[in-house]
């Protein structure tokens, strides 16, 4: 990658970062999104704090990859909006970089804010402390893999009627190996078990996503 | 580049939308310094042709020469030798005036303050975006003219909204790139302060 396209590719992201900060409604309502989604389970469940440990690792995973996806549908729309998509596609960055800088934006002003939130959630889950560290890392990897599949969605639905319904019903599917191997990982971990291997399996598939999902999102791209 | 070759050759150039052809057969040529105006009825094909060549839309047929280099081989090159003002002003009303700048300064290189100030925004550069005029906000589109030089400028209503001196400012934008050496191609309903522009109605 010579230097003009990291200096872009830096760009993109510095400029992601300050709208999210200047607009920090998106990223409280995906964190408060997912604290409310696990603050439900408790009152649907029942007073049975065991019950609840075997229902943590899953209801974390799905709470979170639902709060992930809220902002996706404006990734690539508010751009297309104020035309501020055309400027981007013609800003010489080759399209793959583009739809990498935009989902690692997405990674940073949705998923860490998420990460950070996870003990909260963990907590009101019943999910054994020794189990958060593992529970905030399966987080880290489900939803960079979903930011890498979401930008690839957002691409594909940008301008279609419905888009924002079209989203997840595209992206979700293709999230259920990180449901898998995410929720797996944290109950080894409240079992006293190494969760290595599902990290390891979860990381896995962040990098096949990472090169991959970019270049299809920025082959879909367009802006007409 | 050899001597007379014009800096945007356009050739056969076709564009459908849906199943509506919108132009065919369209070839026309722009010389260093030259400025030709698009006009035509509402729905001509005015911004479809300026967004194919650009490079936004894909030409149903025919093809887009900038300094001779077809514009279908390198996109992104050739996205790096124009600058597209289309009729939105690809604004973000979060950040101030010089951080809208600064942003495509960064991807293109070039110098924010003098940018903004050939516009006379240069007294408006912390406001955040938000609080701009419809006129403010056109001319902060426009500043992006005014970031590191290219050889094409494709304009689209680029003096909508404006009052009378900052037509007049950007009138002095475009007699300077076009004394450098460059081209407009620009689309309008409005008259334009652009001496000797030879004019195609679509």
């Amino acid at each position: 990658m010579n230097a003009s396209v990291f200096g872009g590719l830096l760009a993109v992201l510095g400029r992601e970062w300050k709208l999210a900060l200047r607009h920090p409604s998106d990223t409280l309502a995906a964190v408060l999104f997912f604290v409310l989604v696990a603050a439900l389970f408790p009152f649907g469940v029942g007073p049975a704090p065991e019950t609840f440990s075997r229902l943590a690792p899953g209801a974390l995973l799905a709470a979170a990859l639902l709060a992930a996806l809220l902002p996706l549908d404006r990734l690539f729309g508010a751009e297309a909006e104020d035309g501020s998509l055309d400027q981007l596609l013609l800003s010489g960055l080759p399209r793959g970089v583009l739809a990498a800088a935009k989902a690692l934006g997405h990674w940073l002003t949705t998923g860490v804010p998420l990460i950070a939130a996870t003990p909260i959630a963990a907590a009101m889950l019943n999910l054994p402390v020794e189990a958060w560290g593992v529970a905030m890392a399966a987080l880290a990897l489900a939803t960079a893999l979903l930011s890498l599949l979401g930008t690839l969605g957002a691409a594909l639905t940008l301008g279609a009627r419905r888009g924002g319904v079209l989203l997840p019903l595209l992206v979700l599917p293709l999230a259920i190996p990180a449901v898998i191997f995410g929720a797996a990982a944290i109950e080894a971990a409240s079992a006293g078990l190494s969760a290595a291997p599902f990290l390891l399996l979860l990381g896995a598939g962040v990098s096949i996503a990472a090169p991959l999902a970019p270049l299809a999102a920025g082959a879909a791209l367009q802006n007409d | 580049m050899a001597a007379g070759q014009p800096i945007l050759d356009v050739r056969e150039l076709a564009c459908i939308r849906g199943d509506r052809e919108i132009f065919a057969g369209l070839s026309f040529t722009v010389p260093a310094g030259g400025a030709l105006l698009l006009t035509g009825a509402n729905g001509a094909g005015k911004s479809s042709l300026l967004r194919v060549i650009a490079g936004l839309l894909p030409a149903a047929g025919g093809e887009v020469l900038l300094e001779g280099a077809p514009a279908s081989t390198d996109p992104a090159g050739h996205a790096l030798r124009l600058r597209y003002i289309s009729s939105q002003d690809a604004l973000k009303p979060a950040l101030t005036v010089a951080e809208n700048l600064a942003f495509y300064a960064a991807l293109w290189g070039g110098q924010v303050t003098p940018a903004l100030e050939a516009l006379g925004l240069g007294a408006l550069a912390s406001l955040p975006g938000r609080v701009l005029s419809t006129g403010q906000r056109r001319r902060l589109a426009l500043a992006r003219l005014g970031l590191a030089p290219v050889r094409l400028w494709l304009l689209d209503e680029p003096s909508l909204g404006l009052d009378v001196a900052s037509v007049a400012r950007l009138g002095d934008l475009m007699a300077r790139h076009r004394a450098g050496g460059g081209a407009i191609l620009a689309a309008t309903h409005l008259p334009l302060p652009l001496p000797d522009a030879r004019e195609l109605k679509l």
